[in-house]
């Protein structure tokens, strides 16, 4: 007598054990794609898609938690001397909540942040993408890093005691005071230097090689190539990665809480102090402001404002990326 | 092969001869000019703080709490606990559910269907959202379930909604990395699609994932803007002791010692900025020794 093989537990199936041979044989794949999960994992799965969607119910926080303070101050200040007023001083005996001198604050800080940070961000990455030897990327990419990964208020710090005394007011002879939203926009320019020449670098080196050969082949030189092909191929990279560094710089809150000063005035030139939006949120948050108080409320309409402002430009920046993007 | 290559880039070397006129110099020139810039920005602002706070880096920086009558003895003690709870509780929570959101959106949602692209817009949208309005969210949410929001809790909370869409993006790029036949190859040996993610695709992007998580738990440790709302106490001199004790963190001890006019708290600022920055050195280092070490190359 030979002996039989045991194939081992139920005998030998051409589908699936308990499965539909008939719905099997339509479409295997989908079959065994649909089949019922092992115990828990319906729960794992459930987790999963529970912690993505987290990031939604972030986005309706952060919409509502700024929204019901914010409607609170709104009811005892009209929303258009919110927006028109030009007096901001909302802990006076005679307060008055015109937002109009926060708003300049800002415009001052990001519009001297971007005139540092998109000529010299932009140099760097054309530098990076289009000129540097591998060697010298090498250590460059991580000096770009590093500057990037210095805390904001280390920043503020180097405005206040650095370039405001020593490099404005001794070394270029620039007279500004303690505070002015020249030493912080120019550290706030510093600090997204990073953002603007990572993110342009990204783009130009997406450019292909085959348009670089082609400008040379018809006899133009490295730099032609660079401004006249690879440039304009790369712009909407590029001028997304200008808005959002913009979009950084409004939202950007210790260097201007430590270097601009907290007096709210209108702005009207760059040695002069002021306070931004996110440096008065700043100031008040670190006093006693009682919850439901209108100083309290106040915060978040601010808050309402700038999250408004911030979010307006990440979207433009995303929709300059998918509407002009040239796709090689 | 070697000989095809060398064809290839032969024509980009030929045309050097053309950059040799003096508008290509100048602008080399400037590009140059641009880049030093940024290299020498980092340098001062480095020999800045070490200059006015090396005299301030003594034992009494690590011991001592801090204090408004005694600028000169103040330390940094209770900034530097609480800076290491904030940092660990933010991990505990940023991380788990950082990794979950990813392997998610990256081995399971079918990118076509629109509440999959509404969290990726959504995604990109809450990376560049200012930080400070995360304090905020957290202060605002806190306030209407009745919980005290000047507490470590609160302020790690804020933190880690802070980091996460970072630690989502990172890992998602770690799981990326991942070659599919490793998954076919688990797949067609029975597992199911979570085990393969469980026993496969995870352990396979460990060190990215360490990596982008390390990376993001530092800029954690520097931020001080969404903590001003929930941890904005000035003189903590006691230890904190649990997530719901009072705290302060070194960025915001730095910040409320900044904004003092005298000059020995400006001494004791800088000293506490070089102490962040070499933690913050340490853990980038880590992150890069992880990286280099345990990366797969596949």
């Amino acid at each position: 007598m030979s002996p039989t093989i045991s194939t081992g537990g139920s005998s030998h199936q051409t589908t699936p054990r308990g499965l539909d041979p008939e719905s099997y044989q339509k479409d295997p794949s989908a079959f065994l794609r649909q089949r019922r999960g092992r115990y828990g994992e319906r729960a794992a799965m459930g987790v999963l898609v529970g912690s993505a969607g987290l990031s939604i119910l972030v986005t309706v926080g952060i919409f509502f938690a700024l929204l019901f303070p914010a409607l609170e101050f709104f009811r005892e200040v009209s929303i258009f001397d919110f927006l028109t007023g030009q007096r901001w001083a909302p802990t006076f005996s005679d307060a008055s909540f015109g937002v109009l001198p926060l708003i300049t604050g800002t415009l001052w800080t990001t519009a001297i942040g971007m005139l540092i940070a998109v000529p010299f961000g932009l140099g760097a990455a054309i530098y990076l993408a289009e000129y540097a030897p591998n060697r010298v990327r090498k250590i460059l990419k991580p000096v770009l890093e590093v500057l990037a990964g210095i805390p904001s208020v280390v920043y503020g710090y180097f405005a206040l005691y650095f370039v405001a005394p020593t490099v404005l007011n001794d070394l270029l002879n620039v007279q500004v005071g303690t505070f002015s939203v020249m030493a912080a926009g120019i550290v706030l320019g510093i600090m997204i230097i990073p953002t603007v020449a990572s993110l342009s670098e990204d783009a130009m080196s997406a450019v292909p090689r085959s348009l670089r050969e082609a400008s040379l082949a018809l006899g133009a030189n490295r730099m032609r190539t660079t401004l006249r092909v690879v440039f304009p191929a790369a712009v909407s990279g590029i001028t997304a990665s200008i808005v959002l560094a913009a979009s950084r710089a409004v939202g950007e809150t210790m260097i201007v809480a430590l270097a601009a000063g907290t007096r709210s005035q209108m702005v009207s030139g760059p040695t002069e102090a002021g306070q931004t939006m996110t440096g008065f949120i700043a100031q008040t948050a670190t006093g006693e402001s009682s919850p439901g108080s209108l100083t309290y409320n106040t915060l978040f309409a601010v808050g309402l404002l700038l999250f408004a402002v911030t979010l307006l430009m990440n979207v433009v920046a995303g929709s300059i990326v998918r509407r002009i993007r040239e796709v090689y | 092969m070697v000989t095809l290559g060398a064809i290839a880039t032969a024509p980009l070397k030929a045309q050097r001869e053309g950059d040799k006129n003096g508008k290509s110099i100048v602008f080399l020139g400037v590009l140059w000019f641009a880049v030093l810039f940024a290299v020498v920005c980092l340098a001062t602002l480095l020999v800045t703080a070490f200059v006015d706070g090396s005299t301030r880096l003594d034992a009494n920086l690590f011991t001592r709490y801090s204090s408004i009558v005694l600028p000169e003895r103040a330390g940094a003690r209770a900034a530097i606990l609480g800076s290491a709870l904030v940092i660990v509780t933010t991990a505990v929570m940023a991380i788990p559910l950082g990794v979950a959101a990813a392997i998610y959106l990256e081995e399971f949602a079918d990118s076509k269907r629109w509440y999959n692209k509404v969290i990726e817009v959504n995604l990109t949208n809450l990376a560049a959202v200012p930080a400070i309005v995360y304090g905020m969210l957290t202060a605002g949410v806190a306030l209407s379930i009745g919980m005290p929001r000047r507490v470590v809790l609160a302020g790690a909370i804020a933190l880690a909604l802070l980091i996460l869409p970072v630690v989502i993006i990172t890992t998602r790029e770690a799981i990326r990395a991942v070659p599919q036949e490793i998954r076919q190859g688990s797949l067609a040996l029975g597992a199911t699609p979570l085990q393969t993610v469980w026993r496969q695709t995870l352990p396979s992007a460990v060190p990215g994932i360490a990596t982008g998580s390390i990376l993001a738990l530092s800029r954690a440790l520097g931020e001080a803007a969404p903590l001003l709302l929930l941890g904005g106490l000035v003189f903590v001199s006691y230890d904190p002791n649990g997530l719901m004790s009072g705290f302060t963190t070194l960025p915001i001890q730095i910040y409320n010692w900044a904004k003092e006019p005298q000059l020995a708290f400006q001494q004791v600022a800088s000293a506490a900025i070089i102490v962040m920055l070499a933690l913050l050195l340490l853990m980038n280092t880590l992150a890069i020794i992880i990286r280099n070490r345990y990366q797969k190359r596949w």
